[in-house]
């Protein structure tokens, strides 16, 4: 402890150097606290999906819907506890030019399936007895500085026209992979407006037991396994994790440029740790005549490293975790929940800890190994 | 003017700072390079999909193809329209299709699954679609259950050799040939006759129609005509600028990123040219004393500086180049969030982007050089000698 005056001083020697050197440090581990941020929200987005929950597409694909009869037969099943189903409505606002999520739901049996979407229970009796109503979440709200009880018009692009509904709820989402940017209504509205056609994009199943879940949705898809729509049933997890592979290599991508901006940030604080070893061999020389050990020496050096790179992580990782926060950033929708984990600030720390390592070491191994004689030789 | 070797020696001199202060520049360049070459590959794979000379028919509203649909007289009232052009056989250049998604198991790993566009196109969608060529096998014959598979498609899906059947649709479809398309994005997809995939998928709709202009710079008289048909609800479109507008968003997205990623990294860069030039002013104050005694002006050192950080710099943005061009033609595949569906492209690294890279490897060389240029310029004779 009584050497930290000296290595503050040798901090200070080169203040605009160690300045800069500590904020390329910051930058570095903001960025990769950023990039590495997506990467675990996509992850996280993946795991989301109550154990209970299942769901039922058309087994043809995605985009083809589901008769709304076989809402009874998948209820009567045993094991099946609840049961909703939802479309996706694609509709776009400000005359066609702004997308948000937005899709058609029964509302009773959809709020009773997602207890992670939480609003005043005033607000859920109006959603559930207007049919021409939509709840929101509160993302946008602020987003478009709407009100409760406003009339907000849709453009359908899948089901064309104009279609308007009347705001009575905003709820927010306890779980982030939710999502705090869509807009559902009801969707008996939905059925009656496109001539009664009677489909549903998807069904929930609530099962009793998570155990249960492979035999109940192998005898779901076996009902309709001969029928015009088979179908093709899974956990909600697998149904979150297919969209999350969509990406394709996105978080390789996102984890190849975060080493390549660590390197490159290594490479700046080790050549400014030479460039300070290198100006001072005189100095260490007389350090080691006045007695300093080859060990203690060594240790200084590593300090005056670890304080640069800690400093600099504090600053950058600190920074992204408030920033994110501060500015409640989802990437336009396509990250809900984006947060800065606990297990990637704890990385940043490590590659700080690393970055001091590899760029103190050379600098620090020469000051312990410099021939005295040979030092004070250039000393004037 | 202090001549430019004197400033190369001196780089020469001190290559331990220099490398890894080049190296830093390096990285940068070659992130900035890679991530807008993946980018333009994305657009270009999209840009290229389209024609100038096609019209691209979508019911009124919808923002893509996969929301739209389209009645059968409505493909025969355009069929019908003078706009279209026709064809060596006398029959009008008219492709209604069927467009639909559906999930394939990835080949390297079954537990992943794309979303792919199958296209059902009538026959001449072949003349219709000037860029797509058949490499290989025979054109699906009319009224059988086969189909074309997209070049790009084939290393990544199982089942998709000549005389093999896909599974799809509660049906088996014999793969007869393999096409390309330019490299654009028609290569992800899987074409079939448009009447073989009616009844299997959506029933009686077309999702698109997209015809051949009579002539090309007509396009607007064509469009109006169809606009304001009142016996059909549409919205045309020039295949080209539909098929770019398809790509904005994501390609927006990837060049966003590209930009703020790489001037983050650039700040960093700058800091090290910085440290590095400040060090190099540092340890030479004699000399630049010696040069102003010389008779060079101040202005001439600020420029030599200037200049020595630039190279530093050029030298990192040569590296950086040559780090990014391996991933030329490097395929790579993503979700395209406008249509859904997967789509194959190359990364391109083009002589413009290159050229981009090293403009702006030597403009993070200018900036991370000029206060410690002004420095040595502004430094007194008789203080520096000492």
């Amino acid at each position: 402890m009584k050497y930290l005056h000296l290595v503050l001083a040798n901090l200070g020697r080169h203040k605009l150097r160690t300045v800069l050197t500590i904020l390329s440090v910051a930058l570095a581990l903001f960025l990769f606290a950023s990039l590495r941020s997506v990467v675990t929200t996509l992850a996280a987005s993946a795991q989301f999906g109550g154990a209970r929950r299942l769901v039922t597409l058309n087994a043809t694909g995605l985009v083809f819907p589901l008769p709304l009869a076989y809402a009874n037969r998948i209820k009567a099943l045993p094991g099946v506890r609840g049961l909703s189903w939802a479309n996706w409505f694609g509709g776009r606002y400000g005359d066609g030019k702004v997308f948000f999520a937005n899709f058609a739901v029964d509302p009773e049996s959809y709020l009773a399936m997602y207890p992670e979407i939480v609003l005043p229970p005033d607000q859920k009796d109006a959603f559930i007895h207007d049919r021409a109503s939509a709840i929101i979440g509160k993302r946008l709200l602020s987003q478009f500085g709407w009100k409760l009880g406003q009339d907000v018009t849709l453009q359908g692009t899948i089901f064309p026209g104009d279609w308007t509904f009347t705001i009575r709820g905003v709820y927010t989402p306890t779980d982030p992979a939710i999502g705090d940017d869509v807009l559902i209504f009801h969707h008996a509205l939905f059925d009656e407006r496109i001539g009664r056609a009677g489909i549903a994009g998807w069904y929930i199943v609530e099962i009793d037991d998570p155990a249960n879940a492979a035999p109940i949705a192998k005898s779901i898809d076996d009902m309709f396994r001969n029928s015009s729509s088979p179908t093709k049933t899974g956990t909600e997890r697998e149904f979150q994790a297919s969209f999350a592979t969509m990406w394709g290599n996105v978080s390789f991508l996102m984890g190849t440029i975060g080493l390549a901006v660590v390197f490159a940030i290594l490479l700046v604080t080790a050549n400014a740790m030479m460039m300070n070893a290198r100006e001072r061999t005189g100095e260490v020389a007389v350090l080691k005549t006045i007695g300093f050990s080859d060990r203690l020496l060594f240790t200084l050096v590593m300090v005056e490293a670890g304080t640069m790179a800690l400093t600099g992580a504090v600053l950058g990782l600190g920074f992204a975790k408030v920033l994110f926060k501060a500015t409640n950033f989802n990437g336009m929708g396509f990250l809900p929940g984006f947060d800065v984990t606990t297990g990637t600030i704890l990385l940043g720390g490590a590659v700080a800890i690393g970055l001091m390592l590899a760029s103190g070491l050379f600098p620090a191994l020469r000051a312990a190994r410099l021939p005295v004689i040979q030092a004070l030789r250039h000393v004037e | 003017m202090i001549p430019i070797i004197y400033n190369v020696r001196s780089v020469v001199g001190r290559p331990v700072s220099t490398a890894l202060t080049a190296l830093g520049v390096a990285l940068v360049v070659a992130v900035f390079i890679g991530m807008l070459a993946l980018a333009n590959g994305f657009r270009a794979a999209l840009a290229r999909t389209g024609s100038e000379n096609n019209v691209l028919v979508l019911r009124k509203g919808a923002d893509s193809e996969l929301s739209s649909g389209l009645a059968r007289d409505a493909a025969s009232m355009i069929a019908a329209s003078p706009h279209v052009a026709t064809g060596s056989d006398g029959r009008p250049l008219v492709s209604p299709e069927v467009y639909v998604l559906i999930p394939l198991a990835k080949a390297f790993d079954t537990t992943q699954v794309a979303n792919v566009v199958v296209r059902g196109v009538s026959d001449q969608a072949w003349a219709v679609r000037s860029n797509v060529k058949v490499t290989e096998g025979q054109r699906p014959a009319s009224g059988r259950a086969e189909i074309c598979v997209g070049k790009r498609l084939t290393q990544r899906f199982p089942h998709t050799g000549i005389g093999e059947t896909l599974h799809f649709a509660g049906r088996d479809w014999t793969v007869t040939c393999h096409f390309t398309a330019a490299g654009s994005a028609f290569e992800s997809e899987i074409w079939g006759e448009n009447e073989q995939f009616m009844p299997v998928f959506r029933g009686d709709v077309f999702q698109s129609i997209t015809f051949r202009l009579k002539d090309p710079a007509a396009f607007d008289d064509a469009r109006r005509a169809l606009e304001d048909d009142k016996r059909m609800t549409v919205d045309a479109h020039r295949e080209s600028v539909f098929y770019s507008q398809q790509s904005a968003l994501l390609g927006r997205i990837l060049s966003l990123l590209a930009i703020m990623i790489t001037s983050i990294m650039a700040v960093g860069a700058v800091f090290g040219a910085i440290n590095t030039m400040y060090a190099a002013i540092a340890s030479r104050a004699p000399e630049i004393g010696v040069l102003l005694t010389l008779g060079f002006r101040p202005s001439s050192v600020l420029v030599s500086f200037l200049a020595e950080s630039a190279i530093i710099a050029a030298v990192g943005g040569v590296l950086g180049c040559l780090f990014a061009l391996p991933l030329n033609g490097l395929v790579t595949s993503t979700t395209n969030w406008a249509s859904f569906s997967e789509i194959a492209f190359s990364f391109r690294v083009t002589p413009a982007l290159l050229l981009a890279g090293m403009i702006f490897a030597v403009v993070m060389g200018i900036l991370g050089g000029f206060f410690p240029a002004l420095r040595a310029a502004r430094l007194q004779v008789v203080q520096a000698l000492r």
